[in-house]
């Protein structure tokens, strides 16, 4: 390690909750730290004292450090701190803030995804609210939302953001970078109860079980339990074509998404909002996902300020087999969920065929007819799965078979 | 000041006895304190003494404040209904500086970052001090402790109540106005710089010793509706410029796009809607700030889709506002200030928009009180403690960079919400004990934040109301020991003992103290 002088964090008019770190090793004086703070009357004290223990913790005894912070919460400055430590001196032992209680739950391959919101993998203030605007997934995004020079600290804050953040019952999901970078990543976040890995631009069976393999070695070395699901993302001519090979090719895989800006871009074509140019990737996509058994996931709608195009393209995605699309903004969470919920006809429907489906089975009879129309299994399981998603959604009282007709 | 001249008063807030050598009441509780006697009289005018032709135009604002009796220690008056457009009170202290003049007192209804040249007359001893709010800059110079007086803070139906019971005496009120006519009449709907209502300015016409309307748009007599009545008014003067339009009012108001504000107005309204606040007939006021705006769209949402109406709406009025007027989702509104110009056009135009005054709105010394008949009312603070005390004016490093506005009086609404996030840039905005208390706990019903709505304990019924909700109701305990795992528990800043501003209660007598803020 030759660097002296260690940089880690953001600053500028825009950023929020997030500080600027400069960091020299020195060869004596102790840790010299000058801190310039926002909330400096309120948390100037408990800054030092925290900076100190990391430095500790990670072997610095002698260094200056320059902070200048916007209200960067603790596991923030701690990130940015490690990074600093990090392009100086080999470090043994990460410093790794506690993992919070609320945190602690788990995910099931079958829950709902209608809507993933990304969250910038190196963007602090955007991160303590995600949860809180009701998404069913959050993804603290490692590949395109973070700059080439800034994946290496953007790994810790996650990292560290996985252990603070509350996710208030969101399924946790990360985003990690191409391999094998992204192999890198999985080190860094793995341990840290993540439900989803999003796997970019994956175009093949062979990616997915080098990304299983990294997983279980360090499940083994940790001794981790609970599931960990793939969501592989599709976003090549290639990738469109091997989709059922992706979609099958491990268990864990519980969905498939498309992005399709690099889809277009690979394809050679503009995006547009009608989106002809991806109606057959779309439907090979979809079509893919249902043989395999696993969620076909939409690309995100960019344009959050359109919520009316975002709508249309729920319900059209909707209509095509799709079961979830991804956000970038919170507020296209509750549209988004509006679109995707059953309609208060399909509810209105559903709850006819499960009443007469359960007085069948009680009467005993095999095949029923609702009106002229024959009730058979799948149509039971839709109706279920319709009923089950209004209640999860609000739309339908639990105790709906008492409380109407 | 003098630490024996300090009292504790009904909320244990220590306060001073004396403000700027006047003689001040401590606070004692909400509607506690019931003066007696006669309210301020004005010096008797003679209309003999006036020009017969109505003609009342002075060459210079200048020579209006000369004759108006511009002299040392006197107070002047301000409107501050162009907001951040006003040009007149820098003008009026840079004619003051240029008269040598010494100790004035400037009293607006309100201040704002326009007004930041003010600071370089209190700097030259021009102006001793400010009555009335101190925003950004000002405050942060009073907090500093550099004011020669001390300031003093009032909400507007307090400025009238100081008004009339003499203890802020205008000597010389300058009234602004986008449309006049020679003899004084005065309105804020037409002209350039139309601004809705003039009314904050109402009490300055009546009770000022002298009074001087200023212009840019001479109309012919008579100029109506008139607002401010000429026969109150001794000077006219016509000036280039009374205010910068577009700082003035908004072309249009725009909905936020805040996630984080647009979540908080969506639970605010579901809270009015499932403790049944939300009813035919019923009545709000929701302010123009980004929350409070979109509540009242949501409001709409929700009367529209029960096909229900509101009684009225008090203003801050906007396009939205006037959206749900037009469309008969409200039967009028009772607007006090208003902030874009679909606003202005309909407050010129629709007699069911009505510019009502401090006066009208929330008077102490009214009899009645139009506040309390609201049903429900959405407002903003810096801080709330576990009390439920809320503080407008100062932050919790204890800076002053806010006035009161209508803050205070809306506070007698039947139910007052305050939709907050739970913590700003890491700062939680629930502490054990408010900066400063500018309103009692036991007037503020509801907080909602985020991450759960804390109910008054007092406010059982509302309690009740909600019990079934799916809402994350919580004790305000919980919320608060919740921003704090996120933030960790922020230190108490250490402010000095130097009191710089004295925070009125509605009804004159002094609720806190702004203490100077030591740096370092």
């Amino acid at each position: 390690m030759e660097k002296k002088q260690a940089f880690a964090g953001n600053r500028g008019p825009k950023v929020k909750n997030d500080c600027y770190i400069s960091l020299e090793l020195a060869k004596s004086g102790g840790i010299q730290l000058q801190l310039d703070s926002k909330v400096g009357v309120y948390y100037g004290g408990s800054i030092e004292k925290l900076c100190k223990e990391v430095l500790v913790h990670l072997g610095v005894r002698h260094a200056s450090v320059t902070i200048e912070d916007v209200g960067a919460y603790d596991f923030v400055i701690a990130a940015r701190l490690e990074a600093c430590v990090r392009q100086v001196k080999k470090v043994e032992k990460a410093y790794v803030p506690a993992f919070i209680p609320e945190n602690r739950y788990s995910s099931s391959a079958e829950r709902m995804r209608f809507s993933r919101l990304y969250i910038p993998g190196n963007t602090p203030g955007m991160m303590i609210n995600a949860g809180i605007y009701g998404a069913h997934g959050i993804i603290l995004d490692l590949e395109d939302a973070v700059a080439p020079a800034k994946k290496d600290e953007a790994r810790l804050l996650v990292r560290n953001a996985l252990r603070q953040v509350n996710f208030y019952g969101a399924e946790r999901m990360v985003r990690i970078n191409q391999l094998p970078r992204g192999l890198d990543d999985l080190e860094e976040i793995i341990p840290h109860n993540v439900h989803v890995v999003l796997l970019p631009k994956c175009e093949s069976r062979e990616q997915v079980q080098e990304v299983n393999k990294k997983i279980a070695s360090i499940r083994k070395g940790k001794k981790l339990k609970g599931d960990v699901y793939l969501m592989p993302i599709i976003e090549s001519a290639l990738g469109v074509i091997r989709a059922y090979e992706i979609a099958s090719s491990a268990e864990n895989v519980v969905a498939v998404a498309i992005g399709l800006e690099d889809y277009c871009a690979d394809l050679g074509v503009q995006r547009t909002k009608e989106g002809f140019e991806s109606q057959y990737a779309k439907s090979y996509l979809a079509n893919a996902c249902r043989a395999a058994g696993v969620q076909a996931i939409d690309s995100v709608f960019s344009d959050f300020q359109d919520e009316e195009g975002l709508r249309k393209t729920v319900l059209k995605s909707k209509s095509m087999g799709f079961e979830g699309i991804g956000c970038i903004h919170p507020n296209q969470i509750k549209p988004i969920h509006e679109s995707f919920a059953p309609q208060e006809e399909e509810i209105t429907k559903a709850k006819a065929i499960v009443r007469v489906f359960e007085k069948a089975k009680e009467s005993g009879l095999g095949v029923v007819a609702l009106g002229s129309k024959m009730i058979d299994a799948p149509v039971v399981k839709r109706a279920v799965q319709s009923i089950d998603r209004a209640i999860a959604l609000g739309k339908l009282s639990k105790d709906w078979r008492t409380q109407d007709e | 000041m003098n630490k024996d001249k300090m009292v504790k008063n009904a909320v244990g807030r220590m306060v001073p006895t004396v403000i700027n050598g006047g003689q001040a009441v401590a606070y004692k509780g909400v509607g506690k304190y019931r003066p007696t006697g006669r309210t301020h009289g004005v010096p008797i005018a003679t209309c003999a003494d006036y020009p017969a032709d109505g003609n009342k135009l002075v060459p210079t604002l200048k020579e209006a404040l000369i004759k108006a009796g511009l002299r040392d220690g006197v107070t002047i008056s301000t409107h501050h209904h162009f907001r951040n457009g006003d040009v007149i009170a820098n003008q009026i202290f840079d004619i003051a500086a240029e008269l040598g003049m010494k100790n004035l007192v400037w009293a607006p209804s309100a201040s704002f970052p326009c007004h930041k040249p003010i600071i370089k007359h209190l700097e030259n001893g021009v102006v001793h001090h400010i009555e009335g709010s101190m925003n950004g800059d000002l405050g942060r110079y009073c907090s500093q402790g550099k004011m020669s007086g001390m300031g003093v803070l009032r909400s507007h139906g307090g400025r009238y109540q100081a008004i009339q019971d003499g203890e802020l005496h205008v000597d010389i009120a300058v009234i602004a106005a986008p449309a006049a006519d020679a003899f004084g009449n005065a309105n804020g709907v037409y002209g350039k710089t139309a601004c809705g209502s003039l009314n904050f300015a109402l009490a300055d016409s009546e009770y000022a010793d002298k009074v001087i309307v200023v212009t840019d748009n001479l109309m012919p007599f008579p100029c109506v509706p008139w607002q401010i009545q000429g026969s109150n008014v001794d000077y006219t003067v016509v000036v280039d410029q009374v205010g910068i339009p577009e700082k003035i009012v908004s072309g249009t108001t725009q909905i936020t796009r805040s996630p984080d504000r647009l979540l908080l107005a969506e639970m605010t309204a579901r809270f009015c809607d499932e403790a049944g606040i939300i009813r035919n007939g019923f009545s709000f006021q929701a302010g123009a700030g980004g929350t409070a705006l979109s509540i009242g769209i949501y409001f709409a949402e929700i009367l529209k889709k029960k096909g229900m109406k509101s009684g009225f709406a008090r203003g801050g009025s906007n396009k939205y506002l006037v959206q749900m007027l037009e469309e008969g989702l409200t039967g009028y509104i009772l607007d006090g200030q208003t902030f874009d110009l679909d606003g202005v056009r309909s407050m010129r135009d629709n007699a069911k928009h009505v510019a009502t005054s401090p006066f009208t709105s929330y008077n102490y010394h009214g009899k009645g009180n139009f506040a309390s008949m609201v049903d429900v009312v959405i407002l903003g603070a810096t801080e709330v403690d576990l009390k439920f005390n809320g503080n407008v004016v100062t932050h919790s490093d204890g800076y002053l960079l806010h006035g009161i506005g209508g803050w205070q009086n809306c506070l007698f609404s039947k139910c007052t919400i305050l939709p907050l996030p739970l913590f700003r840039g890491r700062v939680p905005i629930i502490r054990d004990e408010v900066t400063t208390i500018c309103g009692p706990g036991e007037l503020i019903d509801v907080i909602v934040t985020e991450r759960g709505i804390a109910v008054n304990p007092l406010r059982q019924d509302l309690l009740d109301a909600v019990k079934r909700s799916s809402l994350p109701i919580k004790p305000i305990e919980q919320l608060k020991e919740e921003a704090e795992r996120i933030c960790g528990k922020p230190a108490q800043p250490t402010l000095g003992d130097k009191v710089v501003a004295a925070v009125k209660w509605v009804d004159g007598t002094v609720i806190d103290s702004v203490r100077e803020v030591v740096e370092g």
